[in-house]
């Protein structure tokens, strides 16, 4: 009987996180007429991608009980170092695997400070931002790095897949598949969650705890690196000061999606309901012409009542 | 004997001041349930957490199946295929029941890039059924009650090849249904000649299970005897049997009109129905082993947890304490079990720490607070109680342990609390330190303090109380006059005897 109510309790996370959503579409398609229009609809799951990716990222790291703040300046970084590559004549696809390089190169410093230095996850991923943010200043003196001799690699942004497909959403779903599968189906996945999960049993179980914290650290670098790459297709240049904030959204994604700050449990499919809460919820807004102040309003007391509602769950599930 | 499984000889164990381990003899047999028993502090754990790789032993020696090991890590006990099963679980409480069977060990398909969770849902089913345990292999963990977990940790340990399972206090959360299940589980293991070592305060749940029984008393290795020779009285007189001596100063001060009266204190699962009634200048010892409910009466009394039912009265009157912050106010006053835990700031320093509970009255106009007469008072009780520090600016973390506890006891005293509730307030305190807390003690109740003392050393019990409480599950087993007490008829309430 109690068990019962326990199991509904945490479908129930899931469940309320996607009806959320259904809910907010059906409610933004009312308001505004132009939201449920294919055009719109198609912008905010491109819109999704890159917060998105990093939100994938950022799963992994919280389901062992950690933290990373450091993934938005990892994007300006490894996409301004990406920026400078292009310009320089490279290739697009060398422009693009320097950058998830980058990415991946810091994120493999933060974890290595975590799991060998025994740093709490939030200093070391907090110092991260700072210099990773500094670097991409320095690297660019403060200007946006523009790829004017380079005129196709917008296309990785732009292109549409059989005309219909963008392909941000194509590298969002292959990398959220590709994640998911990795969490549930392979033991690497496996010992994340029993890491997160208790993490002396799993030292104790001869779990090597210390390689999967870098391991998870590693892959929230090269998503955001992977991320900085999407952003400066976007953008068509790279811009040092991008990306301030996109922890924070990638972390509210996850949580909102039901993973668990206190580590143990989460899904990709969640952070994915999750980030694309957070991008329908800004441009339903905008089209609503509500002001940039007060949608941060609105989504902080979003992430705020979704956190409450993760609490109050995690609270029934007490024996 | 040359069929032993496991025989561990000539044991040492020292930790910095105290002598856990002299000198202990420990062997057990495939198929046998050896039940290992002492009071608190007897060295149970300590021989235990030997084996299994947790302690290292200073001197002694280790046969396995007749050969000499050396166990350093906890690996190296699970490798040899010795598993304890502790008292909290080493489980993951979000994976399923067969992913916790076999993490580390999951079955692979696809050149083993890909865990076979069908196969292993298979395996667990196979495994459990095989034990005769009822449980779905897709349940999450966190899902299953205290019982079934204990269950599953003793069938990961099968399934780890356990040659020795070791229980720690098995049954000390299972109701009377699910302990009859742990009993049947452990004849199959029996039967499959596993060694168990059982450790346990509960006397008489051993005639159920144990062959043979060895008792432990303060690091000293007492006896083994074959559980049918034997009786719960003897055991009990194994356990405890020492002199008293003229270690304790003596009680001067009588007790005078009740101060407090607790009537059915009640916390579900916890504490059940406690009643006491404590004087002014009296010292009420509460004896009673791990996991009695001792603490958590304290936590109950002190306003720390939520209580279901009962009453507390002071000099007469009905009062509520629904938060600490009530109970200081009426001048109840807490010495915490693990002081370094929730009892001092360590980060501040001796005056601070002080005057931390009366900060209101040390503050002057604006909220500032008055540091000259922080230091008066300060300096008064570390006078009055002889608290040894160089400065009243040293943090409170370079003293010692009798110090710390000193401190602790000025913060109450400052507030003017009026009770005080000690939980284990000699631990962790060498034996001279010792002695001028019990002088303290006395003196408090000699100025019309009132102090409860929770202990799990009996002879502080018996030398310091004047009355003694003994819990046993939650309740109350006895209150008994000093006079007649002793540490015999303790331990037999203590224990569930009646």
């Amino acid at each position: 009987m109690e068990n019962q109510k326990r199991l509904r309790a945490s479908t129930l996370q899931q469940f309320a996180a996607f009806a959320s959503l259904i809910l907010m579409v059906i409610l933004f398609s009312i308001l505004s007429p132009y939201f449920f229009s294919y055009d719109n609809l198609i912008t905010v799951i491109k819109q999704t991608s890159v917060v998105g990716i990093i939100a994938i990222g950022v799963t992994f790291v919280i389901i062992t009980g950690g933290i990373d703040l450091s993934l938005g300046s990892l994007v300006a970084v490894s996409g301004v170092v990406a920026g400078f590559v292009l310009a320089a004549g490279a290739p697009n696809i060398v422009g693009i695997l320097v950058g998830a390089m980058i990415g991946l190169l810091c994120g493999v410093i933060s974890g290595f400070l975590v799991a060998f230095g025994d740093l709490p996850a939030f200093i070391a991923t907090l110092g991260m931002m700072m210099s990773a943010r500094g670097m991409s200043l320095v690297l660019t003196k403060g200007r946006p790095v523009y790829l004017a001799q380079n005129k196709t690699f917008n296309l990785v942004y732009n292109y549409n897949l059989f005309k219909v497909i963008p392909l941000p959403v194509i590298y969002l779903v292959i990398i959220a598949v590709l994640a998911h599968f990795i969490l549930k189906r392979t033991a690497i996945g496996r010992y994340v969650f029993a890491t997160g999960s208790n993490e002396e049993a799993a030292r104790l179980s001869g779990i090597n705890v210390r390689l999967v914290k870098l391991v998870v650290y590693s892959i929230s670098g090269l998503m955001s690196g992977l991320s900085g790459v999407i952003l400066v297709a976007r953008l068509n240049s790279a811009q040092p000061a991008i990306g301030s904030g996109y922890e924070l959204d990638a972390i509210a994604a996850a949580v909102i999606g039901g993973t668990s700050l206190s580590g143990g449990e989460g899904q990709i499919i969640g952070t994915i309901i999750g980030a694309l809460i957070m991008s329908t919820m800004k441009n339903g807004l905008n089209l609503m012409h509500v002001s940039q102040f007060w949608q941060q309003v609105i989504i902080g007391v979003v992430v705020i009542v979704a956190v409450y509602i993760d609490i109050k769950r995690r609270d029934t599930q007490r024996p | 004997m040359a069929s032993d499984l496991l025989v561990m000889s000539n044991i040492h164990k020292s930790f910095p001041g105290v002598k856990a381990l002299d000198e202990v003899n420990f062997s057990l047999k495939a198929g046998e349930v050896h039940a290992l028993i002492g009071e608190n502090g007897a060295g149970k754990s300590t021989l235990m957490k030997i084996l299994t790789g947790v302690y290292k032993m200073d001197e002694g020696e280790i046969l396995l199946e007749g050969e000499a090991v050396h166990i350093n890590k906890t690996i190296d006990a699970q490798n040899l295929g010795i598993s304890i099963i502790y008292q909290e679980f080493n489980l993951f409480p979000h994976l399923t029941v067969a992913e916790n069977l076999y993490i580390r060990r999951e079955p692979r398909k696809l050149a083993k890039w890909i865990i076979d969770d069908k196969a292993q849902r298979q395996k667990t089913r196979e495994m459990l059924a095989e034990i005769h345990l009822d449980l779905d292999p897709n349940r999450k963990v966190n899902t299953l009650s205290v019982a079934q977990q204990q269950m599953l940790e003793i069938a990961k340990a099968l399934a780890l090849n356990a040659k020795i399972v070791i229980m720690d206090e098995p049954t000390s959360a299972l109701t009377d249904a699910e302990i009859e299940n742990l009993f049947r589980i452990i004849h199959e293991l029996k039967r499959r000649k596993v060694g168990i070592v059982y450790i346990s305060h509960r006397l008489e749940e051993l005639q159920h299970i144990a062959d043979r029984v060895t008792v432990l008393r303060d690091g000293k290795f007492v006896g083994t005897v074959d559980y049918k020779d034997t009786s719960v009285r003897e055991l009990v007189r194994m356990m405890v049997g020492r002199e008293l001596g003229d270690y304790f100063p003596e009680r001067t001060t009588k007790p005078e009109e009740p101060l407090l009266e607790v009537r059915g204190l009640s916390r579900k699962k916890v504490i059940d129905d406690i009643s006491f009634t404590l004087h002014r200048g009296e010292i009420l010892g509460v004896a009673g082993l791990m996991g009695a409910g001792r603490t958590e009466m304290a936590r109950a009394l002190f306003g720390a947890d939520h209580v279901d039912s009962g009453e507390i009265l002071l000099e007469g009157e009905l009062i509520q304490i629904k938060s600490p912050f009530d109970a200081i106010r009426h001048g109840i006053g807490y010495l915490t079990e693990d002081r370094k835990r929730d009892g001092l700031t360590m980060g501040l320093n001796v005056k601070e720490n002080i005057a931390l509970a009366s900060i209101k009255d040390f503050t002057k106009w604006g909220g500032r607070m008055d540091d000259g007469r922080i230091g008066e008072v300060s300096k008064e009780y570390v006078d009055q109680l002889q608290i040894k520090t160089p400065s009243l600016n040293q943090l409170v973390k370079f003293l010692s342990g009798g110090n710390q506890q000193k401190v602790i006891l000025a913060r109450w005293l400052c507030k003017g609390t009026k009770i005080l509730i000690f939980d284990e307030p000699t631990r962790g305190i060498d034996v001279g330190a010792k002695r001028e807390i019990y002088n303290l003690m006395n003196q408090l109740t000699a100025d019309g303090h009132a102090i409860i003392m929770i202990s799990s050393e009996l002879p502080e019990i018996l030398g310091m109380s004047d009355r003694i409480l003994t819990m046993h599950e939650g309740k109350v087993a006895g209150i008994t006059d000093r006079a007649s007490a002793t540490e015999e008829s303790i331990m037999y309430l203590a224990t569930g005897g009646r």
